[in-house]
């Protein structure tokens, strides 16, 4: 060991190879321990010493977390599986193809191969303020760099700020809620199976976290029903560069129509607020009627409905609207243009 | 903590500090240079290896993380002086200027093309999308993948 580098800081490292291990871990050190998975998060984290845990738990030798698994009432998905796993998958591409998509479109091909699903709906928001370390609200401060006059907030949110204005960035998030799939949260004590939509929280519930995982809690699996397996599906992901960049805005729909109505549909949005928004106000406008433009049109002004722009990012409340508009009504325009 | 791993062929035991990337694990340990740094926050590819085939960015996974597997970095490319193809078709396309992002480039290809033989100027691009080169504008790169993609073609079928 002639050399010791410092781009990692030092930390106990626990590497636990079963989930009952890793629940026993978890619970014991409580919020001591920071959970490791793909990595794309943590290791940012850790190398600029904004985070500093004791502890580290290693999940990635928990070969029960990882795997796509067909079940009588739908497929579940282990934490650990990778987002090129879910991306390439046959069932998922055939059945859940706005999963698939989503998937492809996070980050870079590498990325992919080591980014997880679990870490990919449990990551830290993005903002540069937070990310760098400043004492804000969500690090337990009491200010928001970003939302002030010279806040660099081009990125930051349009819907649902409450002092914070950090987004939620995760490309699968919105998919996962149109799918209405539940994921599996274990403790050492007991199992809780809750709704996508209800994972993550808003800055008015908790404003140092984007989800509800606790301390002591290990995020086992997502279950995702046949109920919306083959519908008609959008996902369309807006950002900077074509590749590596967190979404500016994302949109993920999931539709049944039936003698050219919209029988039914769910649409969520990422991006646009602390948490992805499951837009219900638009799902009942649009329900019983044609999947065209002008239901479109309809769709994506009401979607903004209450969207508040800060100082550069006015661009995305346009952005959300047409967005909606295409997930709504677009598809079929596009064919006959 | 004990690593016990397969670096192109060769088994490798250390004892390594359980903070160690497993990009300073080949360079400084294993004493494979070729696996470059470059951003350190998993953005720019050029640390990437491939474990167990698939190509993964060395700088953002612990070496005790790679315990059992089996490692290839661009020194296992070539057999001894006859080059990959990969490598030929760099140095025949002018795939490089720098060359500093150029193992990683390779890795990632090699990734690519173990999946899909015969893939599509659309296909390569998508695929080395995790990975930056400020010389070549990507066009020779592009163009050196084709070669090895027929090249390593020809050879199955002869």
């Amino acid at each position: 060991m002639a050399v010791i580098r410092d781009v990692m800081p030092s930390f106990d490292l626990l590497q636990p190879n079963s989930a009952d291990e890793a629940r026993n871990i978890l619970a014991q050190r409580g919020s001591d321990a920071w959970v490791l998975a793909g990595g794309l998060d943590s290791f940012d984290w850790l190398k600029d010493r904004i985070k500093r845990p004791k502890v580290v738990v290693d999940l990635s030798g928990v070969d029960e977390l990882r795997g796509i698994r067909v079940k009588s009432d739908g497929v579940e998905i282990g934490a650990m599986t990778t987002l090129t796993e879910v991306a390439q998958n046959p069932v998922i591409r055939e059945n859940y193809g706005v999963l698939a998509d989503a998937a492809s479109m996070v980050a870079s091909p590498q990325i992919r191969n080591q980014g997880t699903i679990g870490g990919n709906l449990s990551q830290d928001t993005r903002c540069w303020y937070y990310r760098a370390g400043w004492p804000c609200y969500r690090a337990g401060g009491n200010i928001c760099y970003a939302d002030t006059p010279e806040g660099r907030n081009r990125e930051h949110a349009i819907l649902g700020a409450d002092r914070c204005v950090a987004v939620n960035p995760s490309d699968t998030a919105p998919a996962f809620i149109v799918l209405d799939a539940k994921f599996v949260i274990r403790s050492r004590k007991d199992e809780r199976v809750i709704d996508a939509e209800d994972y993550f929280i808003g800055p008015d519930v908790d404003i140092t976290r984007l989800h509800v995982l606790q301390p002591g809690e290990l995020f086992t699996a997502v279950r995702i029903p046949f109920t919306w397996a083959s519908s008609r599906f959008y996902f369309e992901k807006i950002r900077d560069r074509n590749v590596w960049d967190f979404p500016l805005l994302n949109v993920a729909s999931a539709m049944f129509v039936s003698n050219g109505r919209i029988d039914r549909v769910r649409i969520a949005v990422n991006a646009a607020a602390a948490r992805p928004l499951r837009l219900k106000s638009v799902e009942r406008a649009v329900r019983g009627m044609p999947p065209d433009a002008a239901t479109g049109e309809m769709a994506g002004k009401r979607a903004v409905q209450g969207a508040v722009p800060l100082q550069f990012n006015a661009y995305k409340i346009p952005l959300m609207r047409n967005l909606v508009k295409r997930a709504i009504g677009g598809v079929e325009e596009a064919k006959w243009a | 903590m004990l690593l016990n791993l397969t670096i192109n062929g060769e088994q490798r035991s250390d004892n390594v500090d359980p903070r160690m990337l497993l990009v300073h694990y080949i360079r400084d340990i294993a004493n494979l240079t070729g696996t470059h740094v470059g951003c350190e926050t998993s953005i720019c590819g050029a640390c990437t290896v491939l474990i167990n085939g698939s190509a993964v960015k060395s700088c953002t996974i612990l070496a005790v993380q790679a315990d059992g597997t089996k490692i290839t970095t661009i020194e296992g490319m070539a057999e001894g002086d006859r080059l990959h193809p990969l490598q030929e078709g760099f140095w025949e396309e002018h795939g490089l200027q720098c060359g500093y992002c150029t193992p990683g480039m390779i890795m990632t290809a090699a990734d690519l093309l173990a999946r899909n033989s015969n893939p599509t100027e659309a296909e390569i691009r998508e695929a080395l999308e995790g990975n930056l080169c400020r010389c070549t504008g990507y066009q020779h790169i592009v163009k050196a993948i084709q070669f090895a993609a027929a090249k390593m073609r020809t050879s199955k079928a002869a």
